[in-house]
């Protein structure tokens, strides 16, 4: 029998309420993160059946799919009002704590989460949203889950699971000036596809790694729902106890200690094996673009748009082709050549400080392309109150960018934020599927220095040959 | 959830990949606080123009295809977002069975969920299915309790299912009713658990 373990088995094995041959496991959820899109029929389906929610305590709910980024208060669409009412009614009747609109603590479900300190490692983490994978940063096993199971957790704090299969993503080497965390999980899922983790947890691994910040490791676990797989997750280590310590709902003195050492057996043991191991080699990887309509659809700055007759398969032209047409793009064109209309830096994947301190250090001086509208989108009421403090807002009001409120924003348009049909965006989110920020709207993923970059420049540039003046990191 | 175990309809062939929950069913839908109504918002930006109007080259939009039950797609499919109204609207419009190489994990467990039979066949099998439903209108008979796919000449081929997801789909059984008859073994868990 093995038992050398991966962390993901690890974690996995300490959450098993009830085994059974034949059937998935009961597994216990330490901490359900809640928003206001995926659990009001949830809700309704527990007082249909008169249940409670089983542990509060361990419930956590925000808004901010829905929510406007500017007069926050005055949400014009009616529909959208009634979801966040909905929330604020379902939070109060089952008792759950509820960062809402006016709570200093508001923000993207997946940013307030860590800088709360309530993301822990070692914990199981759910969410009504495929982003949960971002908690993974900490050595957290997080993944989305629908509604009827955010319903399920609600009554039951476990789920029945099938244990995932686990992969190992190495990143050899260092990262290269100018190149992000960004721009490293575009080129491992432009490398190996938008479904090469599906059925698996993956581990990320190796020097490139450990080197990141937990911000940058929030934006690689961030996206491995990208790759298909559910969670993704990075061993703890003195960087991950660094950032926890001292946050609101973190342990405190003595206690944080302890944890600190229990945390510190959460890594993969010498000699365990994973289902599958594949290797990237940072030092190769150059700032990413997307040309396409999925996140694999990917290539590096100085690359340029791929010719569907090159594809493999028959299958593959034609989606190359159908997403070409999609985008309004040649084959064979530089995408530095690509203009842009709008710039959107924000999302659970880039909107933290770090992220704006970043896009910051490239403008600073400079002004937003007379073409182009640019817009940020705090990540949270927190990282918006920091960034102001630190003057970052006026940086970016200088060079005329939008300073906005803290929200999902353009990452998927379902508030007042959208990208108009036709039109392109340079976007430091997630997905560039057809539509996403907008029906009929273009969608390009890059790095928050990219979007700063392309924002003045009204085109990618790559960022590599353009001066940024120095901030602290 | 309404059990399935034997049904028969017509396939609508959708032959792309990847098609994600974005597409399944965009944003602006994703308001609502109900379950139901969302079927006629299914694959919106495709079926419909910016004004609302039907787009004659999509093919769901054919009036051979009214009351397909079944469709069948390429890999990954419900890649994406986690949002249950995918499998909400594919059900209000009326598909109960969906079959592709390969379905995105929450996609899979959600449709699950629903009464949603997701069917994972080959590469092959779904793009033979896929050529045929071009060509021609037939119907399928998917034999949950046999866990076959049959056509009306006597084509058969088996298909894959976990034991335990079909029970759940045989049986239309609500999972947390099942869990909650497990409390105790969940408080004892609780108690030793820090």
């Amino acid at each position: 029998m093995q038992t050398q373990k991966t962390i993901i088995e690890k974690i996995w094995d300490q959450h098993v309420v009830y085994r059974e041959d034949g059937k998935p496991d009961l597994l216990y959820i330490d901490l359900h993160l809640v928003h206001e899109v995926t659990s009001p029929q949830a809700f309704e389906g527990l007082k249909q059946n008169g249940r409670k929610v089983r542990r509060p305590d361990r419930t956590f709910a925000t808004m901010d799919h829905n929510i406007p980024t500017k007069n926050q208060h005055i949400i014009k669409d009616l529909i959208s009002k009634k979801q966040i009412e909905t929330l604020e009614q379902n939070c109060q009747e089952f008792n759950i704590p509820l960062a809402d609109i006016n709570h200093p603590d508001n923000g993207i479900v997946h940013v307030i989460g860590p800088e709360l300190g309530l993301t822990h490692p070692g914990k199981t983490i759910v969410c009504g949203d495929s982003h949960t994978s971002t908690h993974g940063a900490f050595g957290a096993l997080a993944f989305g889950i629908g509604t009827s199971e955010v319903e399920h957790v609600l009554a039951t704090q476990t789920l029945w699971q099938a244990p995932p299969k686990t992969m190992n993503v190495k990143v050899i080497g260092k990262l290269g000036t100018g190149v992000s965390a960004k721009d490293l999980i575009l080129a491992i899922i432009a490398k190996y596809g938008v479904r090469f983790g599906t059925g698996y947890v993956i581990e990320y691994t190796g020097e490139a790694i450990l080197s990141l910040s937990m911000e940058e490791r929030m934006t690689i676990c961030n996206m491995s729902i990208e790759a298909g797989a559910r969670a993704g997750l990075i061993a703890p280590d003195d960087t991950t106890f660094e950032y926890l310590r001292g946050r609101k709902y973190s342990p405190v003195g003595a206690a944080f200690d302890e944890n600190v050492s229990k945390w510190r057996s959460l890594t993969t043991d010498q000699g365990a094996s994973y289902d599958s191991t594949v290797e990237i080699d940072a030092a190769e990887v150059a700032p990413q673009v997307t040309w396409g309509t999925n996140p694999g659809m990917c290539i590096p700055v100085d690359g340029q748009i791929p010719e569907p007759e090159a594809a493999a398969t028959t299958n593959e032209k034609t989606e190359i082709q159908r997403a070409l047409d999609y985008m309004g793009l040649e084959a064979g064109q530089p995408i530095t050549s690509v203009k842009i209309d709008h710039v959107f830096i924000g999302s659970c994947t880039n909107s933290r400080l770090s992220d704006l301190r970043k896009a910051a250090s490239i403008i600073q001086g400079r002004k937003v392309s007379p073409s182009v509208q640019a817009i940020v989108v705090p990540g949270s009421k927190t990282v918006k109150l920091a960034a102001e403090q630190e003057g970052i807002d006026k940086i970016f009001i200088d060079a005329g960018f939008e300073w906005r409120d803290a929200g999902c924003s353009m990452c998927l348009a379902m508030n007042d934020d959208v990208v108009p049909a036709g039109e392109r965006c340079a976007s430091t989110s997630n997905r560039n599927f057809e539509g996403r920020q907008g029906t009929g709207s273009r969608t390009h993923l890059v790095s928050p220095e990219m979007a700063a970059a392309a924002a003045i420049e009204g085109h990618f540039v790559d960022i590599r040959h353009y001066s940024a003046v120095t901030m602290k990191a | 959830m309404e059990p399935i175990r034997i049904h028969k309809g017509l396939v609508y062939p959708l032959n792309r990949s990847n098609v994600d929950t974005d597409q399944i069913i965009p944003k602006q839908f994703l308001k609502r606080i109900e379950r139901q109504g969302f079927g006629q918002f299914l694959f919106y930006d495709w079926r419909f123009d910016q004004e609302g109007n039907l787009h004659d080259d999509f093919s769901l939009n054919a009036s051979k295809y009214e009351g397909t039950s079944i469709l069948v797609a390429g890999e990954n499919f419900g890649c994406g977002s986690s949002r249950e109204h995918a499998p909400w609207a594919l059900q209000d419009f009326g598909f109960k069975i969906v079959i592709a190489p390969s379905f995105a994990d929450i996609f899979k467990n959600n449709c699950v969920k629903n009464g949603i039979l997701a069917i994972e066949l080959s590469e092959e099998q779904t793009q033979s299915l896929m050529k045929r439903g071009e060509k021609e209108l037939f119907h399928l008979t998917i034999n949950l309790e046999s866990k076959t796919i049959e056509d009306s000449d006597g084509w058969q081929i088996p298909f894959h299912i976990l034991d335990y997801t079909r029970e759940m789909l045989l049986n239309g059984l609500d999972e947390i009713g099942i869990t909650l008859l497990h409390e105790e073994k969940i408080s004892q868990f609780e108690l030793s658990y820090s």
